[in-house]
């Protein structure tokens, strides 16, 4: 399988939470590893390299994206968050709170996924049912937890945008 | 002992960790990096059994960035062979092995050859380019064909693919079988699980010529046992060696002993004087992490003519792969099989035979809960199924026959020594939680309009904790004492390191709850730190849910000699007696309540105005206590898990609709914590119960080494998990005695699960005895009940 080696280079430029980067990188090089590797944004983990686990999920130009499953060259000229960006901005701030509250994490590994896939779900339209929870979130692999205090993390946050008390 | 009334133990806080993890700030092994650090990538066996004929490396070391090929020969030269041995099992066949195959690869997934590069895609790219001549060879991958002499076998110089075998029997159980008036016999196939932690196996090494000095950052249980292995395996004192295991990001017991390719890389290290990282990538992960659960078991229930249980036996086969994995080797497992079977029931006689063997499939080792998972399920369907036979509730023929909490400690037939369990408790407050009988009137309505519904129940023991006595006997330097360090800090800050290691259990955070309540702080006043060899006082780890229960009472031990310290000074500092003093909220206080200073006021003088203490003052601010379970060799522990599951005929698919868990955790330290693991290990436990399998062809190919294959369990699949737990509360003039968590929750889920799927079934006339309960197998046990052979 062997494919454009590490010489085969291009200049890229886009915006990583928020700030502008212009770098070379070898043309095969998965978006992960580039913010892992070359920006040092390590809370964007690996955890299968093909797109099953969640665990390296960022936001690209607002959507959510398996950033092993995109390569670095593919960002140019996109708009990159990932959990350091989320964090800063305050965006998640309420979700981190539940997620700590709750104890949604025992290795942490799967969290930064887990948390812009919830970012996701509260974005969006659906339902807020602890099943359309489930349902959304499971393209998320938690092997510790069970999944439980993730779920109940979410609905706290739902009911709380929503004005709602938490039960 | 404070005496207040918002003491930490008992208190459900979330952990101070994290809080890192939330924002991306966990520091895993992957996320260090070294000055002039290389990459390593393995070329591993295509084969299951193979002869390795030529390695030409010269094309390999062509290509952009590679630095060096490393092959056996390379790595024998500063690494020796190792086998694991235990002196507990004289017995146990246990061939030699290598970080890196010499001459015979034994299965598919063994290290044949390391290229270091500059960067991991750049020793991935060379890899390819390393070219390799095999004679591949026939392999055995079934655990019955392993056992039988006509297979070939594997181990040259060996006579049996034989490990070890052993028996527990009582005297008259021939005799008992022979006059029971009931046998009723089941043959069960378990297949092999493994863990998938989701943070793959990571190392970095680096040696230093100029100091000696092996620094290995590693994700992995037990970094003091890891030095010790490093030192003795590349010939270095083991005062030279510093293991420090980050944040990990999960273990399950995959991270708990040595692996070939991670003592490779030190190997490595030393060679190139260079720091070495490598991370095992997902595919690899399937093919080199241990895995566990190959059994295959004929198990026998004997009834006596009331129906009560005479007898259990049970045979078992046990396939390992080719070594028992170094250095505490696999047979654990299966001695769980042979000694649990049974446990929670009163019976008279017992047969255990194990037979554990070698296979061309990657090692066995110790997957969270180890054999419980097998010997519940063998126990909880044997027990149903005698149920049926005498036509009684499996809830009450269950209740009547568990062991009585007057009869502990005792010892079971398969002599196996039993501490206080609370069977019934556990038992009633699931039954009541759950509201079973309830279910019961559901599931027969919905039977009338042909809806397979099942409940399964399921109790579950567990050998906790073992003591020094297993590992001193065995002869393995593995160490069941852990430890404390407490220091008092300027500000009043405790900072408590522990030899307990902590991989998501919230350990850390527990351990420093029961500090924060013995000496009479708040829970944020203490910083607990684990996971390096150097800072951490030296001890064992975690793992067989010892952490908490290890952790805790070194803690509560190291925390009563630094209040004691605190105090005396404080008597000093205000020229009253210290036994008239007391620590509460942080506070130094008269015992009526009236506040003198605070622990921070005391803490600042000590440390820093020494004048103001009288002379013979000399404050002892650090205090370290040890501790290993001397009187027992393990606790017994115990839970009751229930299942209620709805079966598709149809299709074979399985929906949980409820699950719930009740354990005996003794006195629960965080709440919180608790159930989040006991839920994380039911998961798991359900998991491996309906869809987690690694499947071979008989080539002993792994068929599903992926993510997208091997099927664990996502949050659609999964039921809330419903903890009905059973705590012992606080006596607080002692230690604290959590029981640990670790593994009950995988220990019982998959039996409940399994009666559970067959209470559904039992109207087709099918059963299965068969883990992981896939649709495809559920599929054939209800055609062959509705297609009767014919004849």
């Amino acid at each position: 399988m062997t494919g454009p080696a590490d010489n085969v280079r291009l200049t890229i430029s886009l915006r990583v939470n928020g700030e502008l980067i212009e770098r070379e990188t070898p043309v095969r090089k998965n978006l992960v590893d580039f913010l892992r590797d070359d920006l040092g944004l390590t809370g964007t983990h690996v955890g299968c390299e093909h797109g099953v686990c969640g665990a390296c999920t960022i936001r690209v130009d607002g959507r959510s994206v398996r950033s092993c499953l995109m390569l670095a060259v593919q960002a140019d000229g996109c708009e990159v968050v990932t959990v350091e960006g989320l964090t800063a901005s305050g965006e998640i701030a309420d979700l981190q709170t539940a997620f700590v509250q709750r104890n949604a994490l025992q290795c942490g590994y799967c969290t930064p996924g887990m948390l812009a896939t919830a970012a996701d779900f509260l974005a969006s339209e659906r339902p807020r049912s602890r099943d359309a929870i489930r349902e959304f979130m499971s393209g998320n692999y938690c092997r510790c937890t069970g999944y439980q205090a993730i779920v109940d993390a979410i609905e706290d946050v739902a009911r709380a945008r929503a004005g709602q008390d938490t039960p | 002992m404070t005496s207040s009334a918002e003491s930490p133990i008992g208190a459900s806080l979330p952990r101070s960790r994290a809080a890192r993890f939330v924002t991306g700030k966990g520091r895993y092994t992957d996320d260090f990096t070294a000055p002039r650090m290389l990459f390593a990538a393995f070329i591993r066996s295509p084969y299951a059994h193979a002869r390795i004929l030529h390695i030409d490396a010269s094309a390999a070391m062509e290509r952009p960035g590679a630095r060096r090929v490393l092959t056996a020969k390379d790595i024998a030269a500063v690494c020796k062979p190792y086998r694991a041995v235990n002196n507990i099992f004289p017995t146990m066949n246990s061939p030699l092995q290598h970080a890196v195959a010499i001459e015979k690869v034994h299965y598919q997934g063994e290290p044949v050859a390391i290229v270091i590069a500059d960067t991991r895609a750049q020793a991935e790219d060379a890899a390819e380019h390393v070219q390799i001549d095999w004679e591949p060879l026939p392999a055995v991958t079934d655990a019955e064909a392993a056992a039988s002499s006509k297979t070939p076998v594997i181990h040259e110089g060996f006579d049996t693919n034989l490990c070890f075998q052993t028996k527990i029997e009582t005297p008259d159980i021939d005799k008992c079988l022979q006059e029971a008036a009931a046998i009723i016999e089941e043959s069960f196939i378990f297949g092999r699980h493994t863990g998938v932690p989701l943070e793959m196996r990571t190392i970095l090494a680096n040696y230093d010529a100029s100091d000696g000095i092996l620094t290995v950052t590693q994700s992995h249980q037990v970094p003091h046992e890891l030095q010790g292995i490093y030192a003795r395996q590349l010939g270095l004192a083991e005062s030279k060696v510093h293991v420090i295991c980050p944040d990990v990001g999960g273990a399950f017991g995959i991270k708990l002993q040595a692996y070939n390719d991670e003592i490779a890389i030190c190997a490595a290290a030393v060679i190139l004087q260079r720091p070495v990282k490598y991370q095992v990538d997902r595919l690899e992960a399937f093919i080199s992490d241990v895995q566990a659960r190959d059994h295959h078991v004929k198990a026998k229930i004997a009834l006596d003519a009331n129906n009560d249980i005479l007898a259990f036996a049970v045979e078992d086969i046990f396939a390992i792969g080719p070594y028992p994995q170094f250095p505490r080797s696999s047979l654990q497992e299966g001695f769980h099989v042979i000694q649990l079977t049974g446990a929670p029931y009163r019976f008279r006689d017992y047969r255990g035979v194990l037979q554990v063997v070698f296979q061309n499939k990657v090692n066995a080792g110790l997957y969270r809960a180890v054999g419980q998972p097998i010997s519940c399920a063998l126990t909880e369907r044997m027990i149903d199924m005698a149920a049926r036979h005498a036509g009684r509730d499996p809830i009450d023929f269950r209740r009547e026959h568990y062991r009585r909490e007057a009869e502990f400690p005792c010892k079971s037939p398969s002599n196996v020594a039993l501490t206080k369990m609370a069977l019934l408790q556990c038992h009633d407050a699931v039954v009541d939680g759950m509201q079973i009988r309830a279910l019961r009137k559901e599931q027969a309505a919905l039977r009338e309009r042909g809806i397979l519904r099942g409940i399964g129940i399921a109790t579950f023991v567990e050998l906790v904790n073992p003591g020094p006595n297993y590992y001193t006997n065995a002869g393995l330097a593995v160490s069941a004492q852990d430890a404390c360090t407490l220091r008092l800090e300027p500000g009043g800050t405790v900072r408590c390191r522990v030899s307990l290691s902590e991989f998501g259990q919230g350990t850390d955070f527990s351990i420093g709850q029961v500090v924060a309540a013995t000496l009479g702080i708040t829970a944020s006043a203490v910083e607990v730190e684990c996971g390096d060899s150097w800072t951490a006082p030296f001890g064992g780890g975690s793992w067989a849910s010892r952490g908490i229960m290890m952790g805790s009472e070194a803690g509560w031990r190291a925390a009563r000699t630094l209040r004691e310290s605190i105090l005396k000074t404080a008597g000093q500092l205000l020229q009253c007696p210290a036994e008239s003093l007391d620590i509460r909220a942080g506070e130094i206080v008269e015992v009526s309540g009236r506040a003198r200073m605070s622990v921070a006021e005391l803490a600042n003088i000590a440390h820093y105005r020494q004048g103001l203490l009288p002379k013979d003052c000399q404050p002892e601010l650090t205090a370290t206590s040890h501790y290993s379970p001397r009187d027992l060799d393990y606790v017994s522990s115990a839970g009751v898990q229930s299942s209620y599951v709805e079966v598709d005929a149809e299709t074979g698919f399985v929906r949980l609709l409820r699950h719930g868990v009740s354990h005996d955790s003794g006195n629960v330290i965080n709440p919180l914590l608790l159930a989040e693991q006991l839920r994380g290990g039911a998961v798991q436990g359900i998991g491996s119960a309906l869809y987690e399998e690694c499947l071979y062809d008989e080539d002993g190919q792994l068929l599903n080494g992926t993510l997208a294959d091997y099927l664990v369990p996502m949050a659609a699949e999964i039921p809330d998990i419903e903890i009905y737990d059973v705590a012992t509360p606080w006596q607080p003039t002692g230690a604290p005695k959590p029981k640990g968590v670790g593994e009950a929750g995988v220990a019982g889920a998959s039996a409940a699960i399994l009666n559970a799927i067959n209470d559904a079934i039992y109207p087709l006339g099918a059963s299965i005895a068969q883990i992981p309960c896939t649709p495809e197998r559920l599929l054939d046990v209800i055609d062959r009940a509705r297609k009767p052979p014919a004849g």
